[in-house]
């Protein structure tokens, strides 16, 4: 096996490109060095971004907050101005695995990692976020949820890596939130997730809202039925029975010994309610 | 072909030889004589080969050795101070918080960085801060009372 460590991204792209054989980026490592481990892949390269300066970074731009494909999770957590701005996102980075885990782990890898139960994932897609790829044809920007096609399968073509992952600016007034079912409170892997986003406009009323749920599909699902029940008007029970029920509709669950399909349909709904809730209340609306 | 690393551990400059593919954990307890560092599960749930690098707290079995490059790290090994040990070390020993010693190094590094970050911490956040060690004999309680303890004393001196 090669290990290489490039500096620059234009470097990385023309190594993955030119990388014959079996060529995995090294983000965090806390899934590839497992599957290593496990002898589930047997890299011939190993492309680590870490070295990689602009990929380490987290921007405060014009168009919103940008984080590098190298940012760790605890790094995310420290930073207080993306706390305040995505608290929903923040929270779902910052459930991923220990301490130990945090100190490594990215939300890039996570993303590509393409688990279903993928912690960060519905909160970057309730978040409209845009996975910023760069390959050898240049520059491509993808919506989160269409990074994943499969469990474990991405839309990644050869050369191409994830550089950064661009948030949409934030105003007064939105906020967004993510829950997820374990069994365990800290160190499991979510049974169901939801995630909430939500920009309210005068007297509490919802403007924009996007849901997104881990954990009952293939890949990490955007419910775009929600958006509809949810604007216009303020966080109702109508409008929160009526979101449970939409997001009933959307699970399509495995059914396995961690959760049963009705279980995990069950609580893709009451998981949506109380993101919702959340998300109103940080955004500044009174239930 | 084996990758030449110089590193800073625990505060002294070493280089070692390394496989590519070779876990952090492997290279400071086989390449370096860091035995210390104990593999637990080998897949970053048990937190046993916990370490610093450039002061985060990491599983050295997530790591390659490669990756180590110019970085610092931080091991049980460089905890005391000569023979006066650390008061964690010395807290973990007077509650009697370990049986087989295999998760304590592990268990010494996570609440070292917890204590550098937050001096007084709650019973709550310390459970929280050690969720990624395991033990498997003693439980938790002596541990998190000896980690409360050392926190307190820490704060006097």
């Amino acid at each position: 096996m090669e290990y290489l460590a490039p500096e620059k991204t234009a470097d990385a792209v023309k190594l993955l490109a030119k990388s014959k054989g079996s060529v995995h980026v090294l983000a965090g490592g806390s899934d590839l060095l497992v599957r290593m481990k496990g002898g589930y892949v047997e890299p011939d390269v190993i492309i680590d971004i870490k070295r990689i300066k602009t990929m380490q970074e987290i921007k405060k731009g014009a168009t919103g907050f940008s984080i590098g494909a190298a940012v760790s999770c605890s790094k995310m957590g420290e930073h207080k101005a993306l706390r305040k701005a995505w608290p929903g996102v923040v929270e779902a980075a910052n459930l991923i695995g220990s301490d130990q885990i945090q100190g490594r782990c990215t939300i890039a890898g996570n993303l590509c990692n393409a688990s279903p139960a993928a912690d960060s994932v519905p909160a970057l897609i309730a978040a409209k976020a845009v996975a910023v790829i760069k390959g050898p044809k240049g520059t491509r920007r993808v919506a989160v949820e269409d990074i994943a096609t499969a469990p474990g399968k991405t839309c990644l073509k050869k050369g191409e890596v994830v550089e950064y992952i661009q948030l949409p600016k934030r105003a007064a007034k939105m906020a967004d939130a993510y829950l997820r079912f374990t069994p365990r409170t800290e160190m499991d892997i979510a049974v169901v997730s939801a995630a909430v986003n939500l920009t309210l406009g005068p007297r509490g009323v919802i403007t924009h809202a996007r849901v997104a749920l881990g954990a009952v599909a293939p890949t990490a699902v955007l419910v775009p039925e929600a958006t509809k029940i949810l604007k216009g008007g303020k966080l109702d029970d109508a409008k929160l029975e009526a979101l449970a029920e939409i997001c009933n509709a959307a699970c399509r669950p495995i059914d396995d010994k961690r959760g049963t399909i009705q279980f995990r349909t069950h609580v893709a709904g009451v998981l949506a309610k109380r993101a919702a809730r959340l998300a109103y209340t940080r955004a500044g609306g009174k239930l | 072909m084996s990758v030449l690393v110089s590193s800073i551990i625990n505060g002294d400059n070493i280089e070692f030889a390394c496989e590519p593919d070779e876990t952090l954990l492997d290279a400071l307890r086989d390449r370096v004589g860091m035995t210390g560092v104990k593999e637990g599960c080998g897949t970053g749930d048990c937190g046993a080969c916990s370490i610093t690098l450039d002061g985060a707290l990491v599983c050295s079995c997530l790591v390659l050795g490669a990756e180590a490059e110019g970085r610092s790290i931080e091991t049980v090994e460089g905890m005391s101070d000569g023979n006066v040990l650390h008061p964690l070390q010395q807290k973990f020993l007077e509650h009697a918080a370990l049986q087989c010693g295999i998760c304590t190094p592990g268990f010494l590094i996570a609440a070292k960085s917890l204590l550098e970050k937050n001096n007084d911490p709650t019973e709550e956040e310390v459970r929280y801060a050690l969720a990624g060690n395991l033990c498997r004999c003693t439980g938790y309680d002596k541990i998190v009372r000896a980690v409360l303890d050392a926190a307190k004393q820490m704060r006097k001196a």
